[in-house]
């Protein structure tokens, strides 16, 4: 018995643990500077300045932010389900947080004679996964919304649940067409296969499923133009009117989380995930250090993450909302529709290959 | 019936192209729109670092002028408080004494003389009245206050710095908007 204890890579479990807090500490930090970059990104599209009064260029001003929703009074209303109203933003983070275990930040460090990755966990079911986690990233919204006990954040839940719901249908069935080229639903191999010298990246391969993804990650994080949820002009602040100080900041991180883990997934999956753009990664890795190129590789895939939450707030102030029939229509009649037809054509094509081009 | 200006269009009915349900054409239209003006100029002005310049004739607080040997323009002659639409001025005159001609540079002079600036309504017509050039408006405007009390201005606070002892007090208060004296013996 004390062999097998002994006989753990505690190392490895060290190691894992230093990762989860840095992955969880970047995550954060980026969110509080997307918060930051939203309102920039705001006032430059709207000819304005945005707030440049905190440090250089409003650089501080998330932690003013944060220390303004830490200070404020915390109101749980007497009509609540208390248990319920504590555990909705808290589920919504944990959900928002648990996505990023599987995604792969880099390839690896060769440090102290380790082989170290840098990805939590590479389950063979990554993608699997991910859906897993963010279908429960709806009861955050669901729990929070039902426990305030009030019909505007009822309404905003339920709008939310059956939004989420019917775009989680055709990300799904997008995703399919992709793993039917890749085979495997593991991201670390999906980001492999796009990192061999000569072959695009699968948006190449996939663009219509990549669009069907893109609009459907959209919706998924609740961002305009499918922002129903938190409608303010129609339900006053959707879910999360009730919520007052940290537990308002833990919904409205989550939002900014889950921003950045479907940046970070749809780089992964269709973007050639941490690959360095017009480099042969395995013959850098050869001819130079392997940790060198590794960095280089955190350095490519975090710039394609912020290129895409650019991408995410260039649409929130391009775009208006969508009434509730238009978003429904969009959903069911128009992406499922189109992935189905991807996927079909997908799988002729992958099974015209497999037979070498002979009918 | 014809139309009034050359902008009136006719609304288009008709029912939508295929290549306009797609809606994504016209979302990147939008949104080369928006990316656009992220490069325009901003019209914002820093405020506290950078304030806009008023303009030569802007009407600001009051400032009761000093001749250049730093002597009280004013004699209390009320022609400012008669002009005054607003009933803003209040002044009691008093005699010069002995001694007093470094101070006052005629016989009479104002001593107490207050402007209610919740009433003002900046109109300049007190500077138009004058005979002695003893007011006149400036460019800065009356700061907050906490009390209707602190908006009626004694002489402590309208009365500009005395070009003698204090010169740099003094040009920054004037601004460019005291005339020179040319009337050294008064008119």
């Amino acid at each position: 018995m004390y062999l097998t204890l002994l006989s753990v890579d505690w190392f490895l479990l060290i190691e894992k643990a230093v990762l989860i807090a840095i992955i969880i500490s970047v995550s954060l930090l980026v969110a509080m500077y997307e918060t930051w970059g939203e309102r920039k990104v705001a006032a430059f599209m709207q000819d304005r300045r945005g707030p440049n009064r905190a440090g250089p260029g409003g650089l501080f001003q998330p932690l003013a932010d944060g220390l303004k929703l830490f200070m404020k009074e915390e109101i749980i209303p007497n009509s609540s389900s208390r248990f319920l109203f504590v555990l909705g933003p808290g589920l919504a983070m944990l959900t928002a947080m648990m996505t990023s275990a599987v995604v792969p930040w880099s390839s690896h460090f060769d440090l102290f004679g380790r082989h170290i990755s840098l990805q939590i966990a590479d389950i063979n079911i990554g993608i699997l996964y991910i859906f897993g986690v963010v279908s429960m990233g709806v009861y955050g919204i669901m729990i929070g919304g039902w426990a305030s006990n009030n019909k505007f954040s009822l309404l905003a839940a339920i709008r939310g649940a059956s939004q989420i719901i019917s775009y989680e249908l055709a990300m799904g069935l997008s995703i399919i067409a992709l793993l039917m080229i890749t085979g495997s639903l593991s991201l670390k191999d999906i980001v492999e296969q796009q990192q061999r010298a000569g072959h695009p990246y699968y948006v190449v391969y996939q663009p219509l499923g990549f669009l069907i993804f893109l609009i459907c990650a959209f919706a998924e994080c609740n961002r305009t133009p499918f922002d129903l949820s938190e409608a303010e002009n129609e339900l006053n602040f959707g879910y999360h009117q009730e919520y007052s100080s940290m537990k308002l900041g833990f919904y409205l991180f989550a939002e900014y989380v889950n921003m950045f883990i479907s940046s970070a997934v749809m780089a992964t999956l269709y973007w050639g995930g941490y690959d360095v753009p017009f480099l042969n990664d395995a013959a850098y890795a050869q001819t130079h250090s392997q940790n060198l190129l590794a960095i280089f590789q955190i350095i490519s895939m975090f710039g394609k993450i912020v290129i895409f939450i650019f991408f995410f707030m260039w649409v929130r102030w391009t775009i208006p909302r969508f009434r509730y029939d238009q978003l429904m229509r969009l959903g069911w009649k128009i992406l499922i529709p189109l992935a189905i037809l991807n996927m079909l054509v997908t799988g002729f094509l992958v099974l015209l290959k497999q037979n070498h081009w002979h009918f | 019936m014809e139309p009034l200006t050359s902008r009136a269009r006719a609304v288009d009915r008709k029912p939508m192209t295929l290549w306009e349900k797609m809606y994504l054409p016209a979302i990147a239209k939008g949104m080369s729109i928006t990316f656009g003006h992220m490069f325009k100029k901003k019209p914002t002005v820093n405020y506290p670092e950078k304030t806009r310049p008023f303009s030569p004739v802007f009407r600001g607080l009051h400032v009761l002028n000093r001749d250049e040997q730093g002597r009280e323009r004013c004699t209390a002659c009320g022609l400012c408080a008669v002009a005054c639409p607003a009933e803003a001025i209040t002044m009691e005159g008093a005699e010069r004494l002995p001694g007093e001609e470094n101070l006052y540079r005629e016989e009479k002079y104002a001593a107490k003389y207050e402007i209610n600036m919740l009433r003002c309504i900046f109109c300049g017509l007190c500077e138009e009245a004058c005979p002695k050039d003893a007011i006149y408006l400036s460019e800065t405007f009356a700061p907050a206050n906490y009390t209707r009390k602190g908006f009626i201005y004694g002489k402590e606070e309208l009365l500009i710095p005395n070009p003698v002892t204090q010169p740099e007090e003094f040009a920054k208060a004037a601004g460019g908007r005291v005339r020179p004296a040319d009337d050294s013996n008064g008119i």
